[in-house]
């Protein structure tokens, strides 16, 4: 039987031991009506040869375009090693480390990973990884109510730059407890959130500003300025950020006079493939004296009876299984394998390294912007600096546009026109280093043809 | 067997540089440069495979033991799961590629969609949760958003029974909601006049695992529906459990009107150490509108030959949905596993994880307390799971729950689940899972004998257990009195 070992001589000698007549006889508990008749809308099964075949032959349907959408999610080169190393068995289906002894590896690779992260993002201490980016985000706010006892209001300010879906999850969850959320305007044509912007708030009741560096534009935020405002205001400050990018930008640990309190951001550019949309893993830094509140677990380091070092869970009283309905979240599962994903990335590329990604992935979407933008009906919305994306602008609506790209082979960008109505017809648009000069002028190509075809219909 | 930490193999300049893309310059503004570069380790490929390799060494595993983790549901992960989500076609979609080009992808979510409202006798089906606790919160936020639809704007009770998961009553808080903690009577059941006098108008609904953490089914669970609907309450089933009843007993018949299912524990994804795991969650009619977004549908009803047509379902769709809970659709990397798993496994299959899982809980049941160790609940049919308790051994010998299963380790086995439910003391909760075979259950039996004999005859060595492992028991205290949860080196 697939995945069951048992013969028939194991089943009739286990029947014997427990004294039932039958497997079905162990079922005897459960009310007779409430049996299922049939599993009929269950295929029947299949080999592991047919179901290679089946997965194979939809894998080709969709094939593999080239790419040139971020919004979120980033394609980077992932080092052979890194995901050779992380399938073995001894990690890939271990659980949860809760019996140490038993889970030293998997803990002192979350001790590693939580230094390296701290260090990245500029801060004290890190979890061992929430579920994603938005849903960091989403605990960050909570943990910003939690933390922030001078504030009565649980107003959060959010960038209408922020990544909508982010906004969208710290809505969903957050929403329930009470927390309001306030919108900031951008500044058109610019992109970034101004000091300006925000005067409007000053003197009020503010739990915490939310700020994503680079917003979800591309664009770079003055994060200094905003981080001041705030912690005048006796606000808190959540910095969303892209892990990739700090190995070049100040790190939020760094950002004012006294830094962010609370980091979170998407782990996946660190060694997760894009497998549209998941598995990833959430980052959460933060400082000293606010990791009480932290949800997540978290490692330390030890000693055992025999005083060696090593490794175990602690500060587990902030937890489900230990504080139940006062813990500081419900997660208990995490992304674990991912985490491990990135932390073997980072080993791997080390500073130096991660800053060529970062660098390269800029200087290609700088050479992206300026193929694009030489096109006839093609601008770009946004003049500040920024990382690795632009916001794009097109003279006609996008989606067309975007669907005629896709039946070339080329993703060519998110279309923003359900996010942003009012940018008109735009495109937020990624390069990063896997996307060669050759890759870049081809899409430039096609979507010179397709707008020139347009034009002529 | 000490494994030193990455950052003491570094030395300046050995950096993996096969793996670092070209130089480039690029014009970042000085106000928002980096001054200092993060402190990574600077090391070559084979010191990070080398690491890495030897710290998985240090780990229990499926694939290298028997993992009797109770509520967890440690069965062994086909390969093929992982080959298939890692197809690079898979692995290489970005989530918001055209539809399109992900025709391939989204008939996989829908199919699975379709087969888990097949085996849970759900109305709908939503994938976007991200582990069981996040599809516990999307249940609980579905639920109050019934109510609120229907101006019940005070139901924030969550009934939960005593002996449920940490995760329950916290998601009820992380919901806005109390939770009500219920009694359990002495067979296991839920005491039903204690269920009785707490439902109420302010009730928003129970969550219930069935069969329950004590490892015995709910026998009088069309009871428990009758007064918690009647009370105007819902129904949450925490799918934690639904390995022991799949293909045997469906949640939507037992009328829950909502249902996370952990794809990591019953659709057999790997636990990757913690996650990652996918918590898919279904409803009845009644909660369909509230489901979150994003969801696969197939249009046309000319079915696949005829060219049907994948695409997502959002909140334009679903103008009452309680929204996105995630960045994108959901752990589509583990959905892709669970669906291949259950291809593999088919209908039949389906019900021989019940059947089989069932069969070798009752069978290692029996052999433990044939060697003297005291089931719980002994005159209960195990579940797929059950208890033994060491609270004579505790009085007797001085020896715990704890000091068993620190044990096994030395042995060669993973710990069962240790100290829960807290409801019986010095308790083990062992699940085996219908993968492990009757010669793998004797050596743990016989194991678990040899340690009963230990407990009589060497108590003292047994509480220092254990022995053979790359560290022995722990300073918690130490850990959590002087947190060192980041590595600071010499040079600061």
């Amino acid at each position: 039987m697939p995945f069951i070992p048992h013969t028939d001589q194991d089943v009739s000698e286990m029947l014997g031991v427990i004294g039932a007549p039958s497997i079905e006889a162990l079922f005897d508990e459960i009310p007779a009506a409430l049996r299922v008749a049939s599993l009929d809308d269950v295929p029947a099964g299949l080999n592991e040869l047919e179901v290679m075949q089946l997965m194979q032959a939809r894998a080709r349907q969709d094939g593999r375009p080239l790419c040139f959408i971020g919004a979120g999610a980033y394609e980077h080169h992932i080092p052979a090693a890194v995901w050779s190393t992380i399938s073995r068995g001894e990690f890939y289906s271990s659980y949860t480390p809760y019996q140490a002894e038993a889970s030293q590896g998997t803990l002192q690779s979350i001790y590693e990973y939580q230094s390296m992260m701290a260090s990245l993002t500029g801060m004290e201490v890190c979890n061992a990884s929430l579920y994603d980016g938005a849903t960091a985000l989403a605990e960050a706010v909570l943990m910003a109510v939690r933390v922030n006892r001078r504030s009565r209001s649980a107003r959060i300010l959010l960038p209408a730059n922020l990544h909508p879906h982010y906004r969208a999850v710290a809505l969903t969850t957050a929403g329930n407890q009470g927390v309001k959320f306030e919108l900031l305007p951008y500044e058109p044509g610019q992109g970034h959130t101004a000091r300006e912007t925000l005067a409007a708030f000053a003197g009020q009741d503010i739990t915490a500003l939310v700020i994503e560096q680079p917003n979800f534009f591309g664009v770079f935020e003055d994060v200094d300025g905003l981080t001041d405002f705030a912690h005048a205001q006796g606000a808190l400050v959540i910095a969303v950020v892209n892990p990739t990018s700090l190995a070049l930008l100040k790190p939020p640990g760094a950002w004012g006079e006294k830094g962010a309190n609370i980091v979170v951001g998407d782990g996946q550019p660190l060694g997760c493939p894009l497998s549209s949309g998941g598995p990833y893993f959430g980052i959460m830094s933060t400082r000293m004296e606010h990791v009480r509140q932290m949800p997540g677990r978290l490692v330390g380091r030890t000693i055992d009876l025999d005083g060696r070092p090593g490794f175990t869970l602690t500060l587990q009283a902030r937890e489900q299984h230990i504080r139940r309905a006062k813990a500081t979240s419900n997660i208990c599962t995490n992304q674990g394998l991912l985490m491990l994903a990135g932390t073997v990335y980072l080993a791997l590329l080390g500073a130096e390294g991660l800053e060529r990604v970062a660098a390269l992935s800029m200087q290609r979407t700088e050479q992206l912007a300026r193929v694009l933008t030489s096109i006839p009906g093609v601008r770009r919305l946004f003049a500040r600096a920024g990382f690795h994306e632009i916001v794009i602008g097109l003279d006609r609506p996008a989606a067309p546009v975007l669907a005629a790209l896709s039946a070339r082979g080329i993703e060519g960008g998110l279309d923003l026109a359900d996010y942003y109505p009012e940018l008109g017809p735009a495109v937020l648009v990624c390069a990063t280093e896997t996307k060669t000069l050759a890759d870049i002028d081809s899409y430039g190509r096609a979507l010179n043809e397709v707008l020139r075809a347009a034009r002529a219909a | 067997m000490r494994e030193k930490l990455i950052f003491e193999y570094s030395r300046p300049g050995r950096g993996a540089r096969a793996q670092w893309p070209a130089a480039s310059t690029p014009n970042v503004p000085a106000a928002l440069r980096r001054q200092r570069p993060p402190q990574l380790p600077e090391v070559s490929e084979l010191d990070v495979v080398r690491h890495y390799t030897r710290l998985s060494q240090l780990n229990f595993s499926i694939d290298t033991h028997f993992y009797p983790l109770g509520s967890c549901t440690m069965k062994y992960n086909p390969k093929a799961c992982n080959a298939a989500a890692l197809l690079p076609e898979f692995a290489g979609r970005h989530p918001l590629g055209s539809v399109a080009a992900g025709q391939g992808f989204l008939a996989c979510l829908f199919e699975l969609q379709e087969m888990l409202k097949a085996v849970t006798g759900m109305r709908a089906v939503a994938l976007s949760p991200l582990a069981g606790a996040h599809g516990e919160f999307a249940g609980v936020a579905m639920m109050r958003a019934y109510h609120r639809s229907r101006g019940q704007l005070l139901r924030n009770e969550v009934i939960v029974p005593q002996a449920a998961h940490g995760t329950n009553p916290a998601t009820a808080s992380m919901c806005g909601c109390v939770a009500r903690e219920v009694a359990v009577g002495p067979d296991g059941d839920v005491d039903l006049d204690a269920l009785r006098a707490a439902v109420g108008p302010a009730t928003a609904g129970i969550m219930l695992t069935n069969p329950s953490t004590l490892g015995v089914f709910e026998r009088r669970i069309e009871e428990v529906a009758r007064i918690v609907h009647a009370a105007g309450g819902l129904l949450y089933y925490d799918g934690a459990n639904l390995n022991a009843i799949l293909g045997k007993v469906r949640p939507g018949d037992m009328a829950f009107d909502a249902i996370h299912m952990n794809l990591h524990k019953t659709f057999s994804t790997p636990h990757g150490g913690g996650g990652p795991g996918a918590g898919a969650v279904g409803v009845s009619a009644r909660l369909q509108p509230f489901l979150p977004v994003p969801i696969v549908a197939r249009d046309s009803g000319a079915g696949e030959a005829a060219g049907s047509q994948y695409r997502w379902l959002t909140e334009r769709d679903l103008p009452q949905s309680i929204g996105r809970l995630a960045s994108f659709a959901g752990n589509a990397g583990v959905l892709l596993r669970a669906y291949v798993y259950m291809r593999m496994l088919g209908r039949d299959g389906m019900r021989r994880v019940g059947e089989y899982a069932t069969l070798n809980a009752n069978y290692l049941a029996k052999l433990l307390t044939q060697i003297g160790y005291e089931a719980a609940y002994p005159q209960r049919r195990a579940s797929h799971e059950f208890i033994v308790t060491l609270r004579r051994q505790a009085q007797e010998l001085g020896v715990t729950a704890m000091d068993v299963a620190k044990r096994l380790l030395d042995l060669g086995f993973h710990a069962p689940t240790t100290y829960f439910p807290q409801l019986i003391s010095e308790c083990l909760l062992i699940e085996p899972t219908e993968t492990e075979s009757k010669q793998t259950l004797d050596a743990f039996a016989a194991a678990m004998a040899q340690i009963l004999r230990e407990a009589e005859q060497e108590p003292e060595q047994l509480k220092r257990a254990p022995h053979t492992l790359p560290v022995r028991r722990l300073d918690d205290v130490r850990a959590a009195r002087e947190p060192d949860l980041i590595y600071k080196s010499v040079a600061g």
